[in-house]
């Protein structure tokens, strides 16, 4: 039923108008047709995907009705290379990991992976996708209607968000756990010494959970101040509204190099939570799972052999070592075609931004305004926990 | 019916295009057809939701709300932590969204009846800027006007360690909000209490007897001084003689922040100021069209029966103002209220807060969390335009 | 007694004196000042502290606000070494974003074209003197504006032009031959199957053969005071018919048709337009056939027509209940049915004089489209997070949204002037 008719594979390079093939009737007892609207994206893609409606949308005046929208279906990926392109669902900003530069376009640890994301499956182009900024509330509906085909929003993995609310998590990306910052003259060295404290934090996450069942461990009392967004949050703590913010490790460093002072400040020694943090998609379509695991498995695996943005195409035709030849198709094992995708799955999406390290020390790394150290996100080498289950 | 056909003429053989051509049948003709075609919107509505239920494997009930919510709440009118269930943070949230939109509509009736008439001074610079206010308030969104009152009190005020205590501890404002002294009830209080409703009627019963009094006899007493004088004299006097019972629990500065005294946040007073100004706004106006409604000619006449000025405006003009001036205060009470959802903004648990926020996010219960909402609302607005029509239907011009 | 009264006048004017100037006190700038400032000792006092107070709020605020203020510099802190004052810096560094949101900025003309022919479409209906066949091109610019903004190929607005057409060539034959409702019937039919069977390969037939096209830009490109624009315009203009029918709906003796209509037009008063923002960014997909899917901006559209729809049938109603009942029974009179009393006679004078309501509501939908930056669309205050995430603007706290808030306070106020103008214009006639 969830056809994808329509599709021309390849890619241009040009901006052209293309027929869609004919339409067909589905199969479902509501009558719907496949409306097709002609897709392009700046440069190069082209397509058209299929969309059902919408007895609805003529009663709503067809004619003012400006839609794109997808299908969520159990093809996935068949949706995507029809359309063209990947919607990835990102923040609606968080120093480091997504923000927009002054052309407008998304950055960061997230966008990144979402760039991979599409390298892999457009044959190199990795701006072959579309960002959707999505807030606290609104990330898991817009997964869950298909309204995203993945969402790279430093999401915390749980039980109910995995089992309940009908998410497949990919990898952790990032391993991040729940701390508090502080004014260094406030005189406190630990998160124990907080109650009373008035207590900034995000709403909509786990963060607030976290927080509650902290201090009610600990037999403390706070006051919480629930705010929207870390820009807000940022504000409220700098003026003083708040003694401690509390959020991700990683937010916490984030938001803390941005101050004018950082070092006035400083982050508790205390981690209150578990935050494995990674990308999801919607639960029951494997091979898409699949993609999105093997995606960012590959690059994990390419800092273990030091592959880089820079050194792929060389490494793919010079090294010797079986791991790196596989991973980057030089043998003919077939893994880009087994996950759907072509042999060079894996080089295109290092090529796009380079391996995680990389993606890393450019958004999040010491050399950054962020300034995270790589800690536990370090290679499993190196005493962190990335470990990239093998590609064979 | 025999006696209509009678009337009517031979009855004719009934034909099938009478229904869309006879007066008789057409408008029941069209409202069968209305009905099914609403009754086949709803139902295909309904049928998409439980497909898409099933799809999701989502299922549809409102037992999550008795499961514990495990977040805080900062501010809370009855008992709740953490491991209270959802339903119970719903109430909190509810009870917020009343607290900010009664205290809403008191400031914003209180600023907009003063501006509007200020509005209306002879002194060029009060009117100009009533004008200015009006005009700014008014044609800017108020959710921004809500982030900016949000960021001047968490931006402008100092932290509770530099702040200054005012009037000896009865009034400290920070950038976490402002406290005030508590009361504390202690023995006796229940007395006090006692004997002020005591006074109230007491005043009621007087007033009565007053106003039948100066019916009778044509005399004016000082009815509001005397009135005053039994609200507050005996209460006062009591108060002594009781040694004291009420007490005011004064804020002290300990830890982090202050304790005792009542706890104004600051997020409440962002919302509640920023509401209530931008309401008044339209209220003023809605004030002032109301007195220029009532022409001179009226206060001409009180003027020339004799009446001051002050009676001339509680007997003459503003009987008449308030009827113009009621309505659409109400629709602005009305608005306020909807307005107070966006609570959301600045972080104040209103039920917007709550069940259409933290709840909705952590139980992922969109459908049933937001039906809740909506008809807390619904349910409000109704009582409000409610109580309206009453007062519209009670103040009406009775036309002879 | 009249004789000697003649004989006591001496001075008989022979023609008309100039007037004296007014007395000096009561003219020129002085008297002016006694009596706006000073008339009363309690008036004196009044202007010395209200003076006063703005004196000071000035005095403290301008250094900030202009005199220290920064406009030109690459980062917060470039700013604040530049000055003490106002960074407006990031206003003039991200004015794009601000207006356009992530537009391609090679394509502005397109919204800058769309928004100037939207003034055009608009005058006609907001100024009776314009010549009527302008109209016309009120009718056509929502197609118009929707391919300039959202681009693709031209046939598809051609061809939803092409279907009103023969929707309405259908409803001109079957109304003359069968029946007006009949009529409607087969234009809807006619709406209906064109969409369903027609619409798309007719356009990808004549889009590959004849390419005609602008680049096709997505949703979530538009941002800034752009989707405020298309949101708001989109609503209202999209509301007015529906408002109408409700209009029409709850004034109708058939009790079914009006407990519906007032049954929506009460709900959606009732509630917070940020629940039904809620609706759309979460629920809206549910109530739709399954694997249906609209981008965000269009399911707020959809909500935001919704909740003017109730707002422009109250504003409607309030029209009709002003026409005179002469109005009404000279209609019945002249054999009138209800939809030729209504189109003619009713509905051109109630519309006309509903014009300051219907600017009024539009103001308050331009005000209300702001919420959508809590479900996450990048309106001018969505859009202020992402700017103040930027590594470069990141504490800056006043300067955005006091811009925003002055282009919002210029729009409405012009509005409401023109609403208030209009209906000054208004009350010389219709009133009777």
């Amino acid at each position: 039923m969830q056809s994808s008719t329509g599709t021309s594979g390849e890619i241009t390079g040009q901006t052209a108008l293309v027929a869609c093939a004919p339409m067909s009737i589905s199969t479902a007892a509501f009558p719907r047709t496949f409306l097709r609207y002609e897709l392009f994206e700046q440069g190069n893609r082209k397509g058209c995907y299929p969309m059902k409606t919408k007895l609805l949308s003529l009663a709503l005046g067809a004619a003012a009705i400006a839609m794109t929208g997808t299908v969520a279906s159990a093809a996935t990926l068949d949706d995507v290379k029809a359309k063209g392109f990947l919607q990835c669902g990102v923040s609606t900003g968080f120093p480091g990991f997504a923000f927009t530069d002054d052309a407008g376009n998304w950055q960061g640890f997230d966008p990144a992976l979402c760039r991979a994301m599409a390298a892999a499956i457009f044959a190199g182009d990795s701006n072959a996708v579309k960002f959707t900024p999505t807030t606290g509330k609104t990330r898991f509906t817009a997964l869950a209607s298909g309204e995203v085909d993945v969402l790279a929003r430093n999401t915390t993995e749980t039980f109910s968000r995995d089992v309940d609310l009908k998410f497949t998590f990919g990898p952790v990306n990032y391993y991040d756990g729940q701390g508090f910052m502080v004014r260094k003259s406030l005189g406190v060295t630990s998160a124990l010494n907080l109650s009373g404290a008035t207590i900034c934090v995000q709403t909509g996450t786990t963060t607030e959970l976290n927080l509650a069942d902290y201090f009610r461990a600990n037999n403390m009392t706070y006051e919480p101040v629930p705010i929207e967004t870390n820009a807000e949050a940022q504000e409220k703590y700098l003026a003083n509204a708040c003694d401690a913010y509390t959020t991700d490790a990683s937010g916490l460093s984030a938001t803390r190099s941005a101050f004018e002072a950082p070092n006035d400040h400083m982050i508790l020694p205390e981690i209150i939570s578990k935050e494995p943090l990674g990308p999801l998609v919607r639960q029951g379509d494997d091979q898409w799972a699949d993609i999105l695991k093997w995606t960012l498995l590959a690059l994990i695996t390419a800092e273990e052999k030091g592959v880089t943005a820079a050194n792929a195409d060389e490494m793919k035709a010079s090294s010797t070592d079986p791991d790196i030849q596989r991973l980057l198709g030089a043998t003919e094992d077939g893994f880009g075609a087994m996950l759907g995708l072509d042999n060079d799955w894996a080089l295109n999406a290092i090529k796009a931004g380079g391996n995680y390290g990389e993606i890393f020390a450019k958004y999040l790394g010491t050399d950054t305004a962020v300034g995270i150290e790589r800690g536990l996100n370090a290679l499993y080498t190196d005493g962190g926990l990335m470990y990239a289950a093998p590609i064979r | 019916m025999s006696v209509a056909a009678e009337l009517d003429g031979p009855a004719e053989p009934f034909r099938l295009s009478q229904l869309f051509y006879d007066q008789r049948y057409r408008s029941i003709t069209l409202q069968i057809i209305t009905i099914a075609v609403f009754m086949l919107m709803v139902s295909w509505l309904v049928t998409n939701v439980i497909q898409n239920f099933e799809d999701l494997g989502k299922t549809f009930g409102f037992d999550f709300l008795w499961q514990p919510a495990s977040y805080d709440i900062n501010q809370k009118l009855i008992e709740y932590s953490s491991v209270s269930p959802h339903w119970k943070a719903a109430i909190v949230g509810i009870l917020n969204t009343l607290v900010v939109a009664f205290l809403g509509c008191i400031l914003a009736t209180i600023i907009g009846v003063a501006v509007g008439v200020a509005r209306l001074s002879k002194n060029w610079l009060v009117a100009k800027l009533m004008t200015v206010f009006i005009e700014a308030m008014r044609n800017v969104p108020v959710l921004l006007w809500i982030l900016l009152a949000s960021t001047v009190f968490s931006s402008a005020l100092p932290s509770p360690r530099q702040a200054p205590v005012m009037l000896g501890g009865g009034f400290v404002p920070t950038n976490r909000g402002f406290y005030v002294p508590a009361p504390v009830f202690n023995d006796g209080s229940i007395i006090l209490g006692i004997i002020f409703i005591a006074s109230i009627i007491g005043a009621f019963i007087f007033r009565r007897w007053a106003a039948a009094r100066q019916a009778r006899t044509g005399d004016i007493l000082p009815v509001f001084r005397i009135t005053m004088a039994i609200l507050i004299l005996p209460v006062f006097v009591m108060f002594f003689l009781l040694g004291m019972p009420i007490g005011l629990e004064l804020p002290e500065l300990q830890g982090f922040n202050f304790q005792g005294g009542l706890y104004i946040r600051s997020s409440f007073m962002a919302l509640w100021l920023a509401l209530s100004f931008y309401t008044a706004a339209f209220i003023a106006e809605n004030v002032r069209a109301g007195i220029q409604a009532i022409s001179n000619g009226q206060s001409e006449a009180a003027y020339s029966l004799g009446l001051p000025p002050s009676r001339t405006m509680n007997l003459v003009i503003l009987p008449q103002a308030l009827r113009i001036i009621i309505p659409p205060l109400i629709s602005q009470y009305l608005n306020l209220t909807k307005n107070s959802s966006l609570a959301i903004a600045v972080g104040y648990m209103d039920v917007t807060g709550t069940l259409g926020g933290i709840t909705l996010n952590q139980t992922g219960r969109e459908m049933e969390c937001l039906l809740l909402v909506m008809g807390f609302y619904l349910i409000i607005s109704l009582l409000i335009s409610g109580a309206m029509n009453i007062y519209n239907n009670s103040v009406s011009l009775r036309e002879r | 007694m009249s004789d000697t009264h003649a004989e006591t006048v001496r001075y008989v004017a022979t023609h008309e004196l100039p007037a004296l100037p007014a007395p000096v006190n009561t003219r020129g700038p002085a008297a002016w000042a006694r009596a706006n400032f000073f008339s009363t000792p309690r008036d004196t006092i009044l202007s010395i502290i209200v003076g006063g107070l703005i004196a000071i709020g000035l005095w403290k605020l301008l250094p900030w606000l202009v005199f220290d203020s920064v406009f030109v510099a690459g980062s917060l802190n470039e700013c604040r070494e530049i000055d003490s004052g106002a960074c407006f810096a990031v206003v003039t560094s991200r004015f794009n974003q601000l207006i356009f949101g992530f537009y391609p900025p090679e394509l502005f003309w397109r919204p800058i074209l769309a928004f100037v022919l939207m003034l055009v479409a608009f005058a006609p209906v907001l100024h009776d003197n314009l010549p009527r066949k302008m109209l016309w091109f009120s009718a056509v610019f929502p197609l118009l504006a929707y391919w300039l903004i959202w681009g693709g190929t031209i046939w598809g607005p051609l061809m939803i032009i092409a279907m009103i057409a023969l929707a309405f060539v259908a409803f001109k034959a079957v109304a003359k031959s069968v029946n007006p409702v009949v009529g409607l019937l087969a234009a809807v039919a006619v709406g209906i199957l064109w969409m369903l069977f027609l619409h798309d390969p007719i356009v990808s037939a004549l889009s590959s053969a004849v390419n005609v096209g602008l680049e096709p830009v997505e949703s979530s490109k538009l941002g800034g005071f752009q989707i405020t624009f298309i949101i708001g315009v989109t609503g209202i203009v999209a509301s007015l018919p529906i408002g109408i029918l409700l209009a029409l709906g709850r004034g109708s003796d058939m009790p079914t048709l009006k407990m519906i209509c007032v049954g929506f037009i009460e709900f959606i008063r009732g509630v917070p337009l940020i629940t039904l923002l809620f609706v759309a960014s979460t629920l809206l997909n549910y109530f739709l056939p399954p694997g249906t899917n609209f981008d965000i901006v269009l399911r707020v559209i959809i909500m935001v027509t919704l909740f003017a729809s109730a707002y422009m049938a109250e504003v409607i109603r309030g029209g009709l209940a002003a026409l005179p009942k002469g109005q009404y029974e000279a209609a019945d009179a002249l054999g009138l049915n209800y939809w030729q009393a209504t189109r003619l006679i009713i509905l051109p004078q109630a519309l006309k004089i509903s014009i300051p309501g219907i600017v009024n509501t539009f103001i308050g939908l331009f005000k209300d489209t702001v919420l959508v930056s809590i479900i996450g669309i990048l309106d001018p205050i969505g859009i202020m997070q992402p700017i103040r995430s930027s590594a470069e603007w990141n504490g800056i706290i006043w300067e955005l949204p006091i811009f925003v808030g002055l282009v919002f306070f210029i729009f409405c106020f012009l509005m409401s002037r023109y609403s208030m103008y209009f209906e000054r214009k208004l009350d010389t006639g219709h009133r009777n």
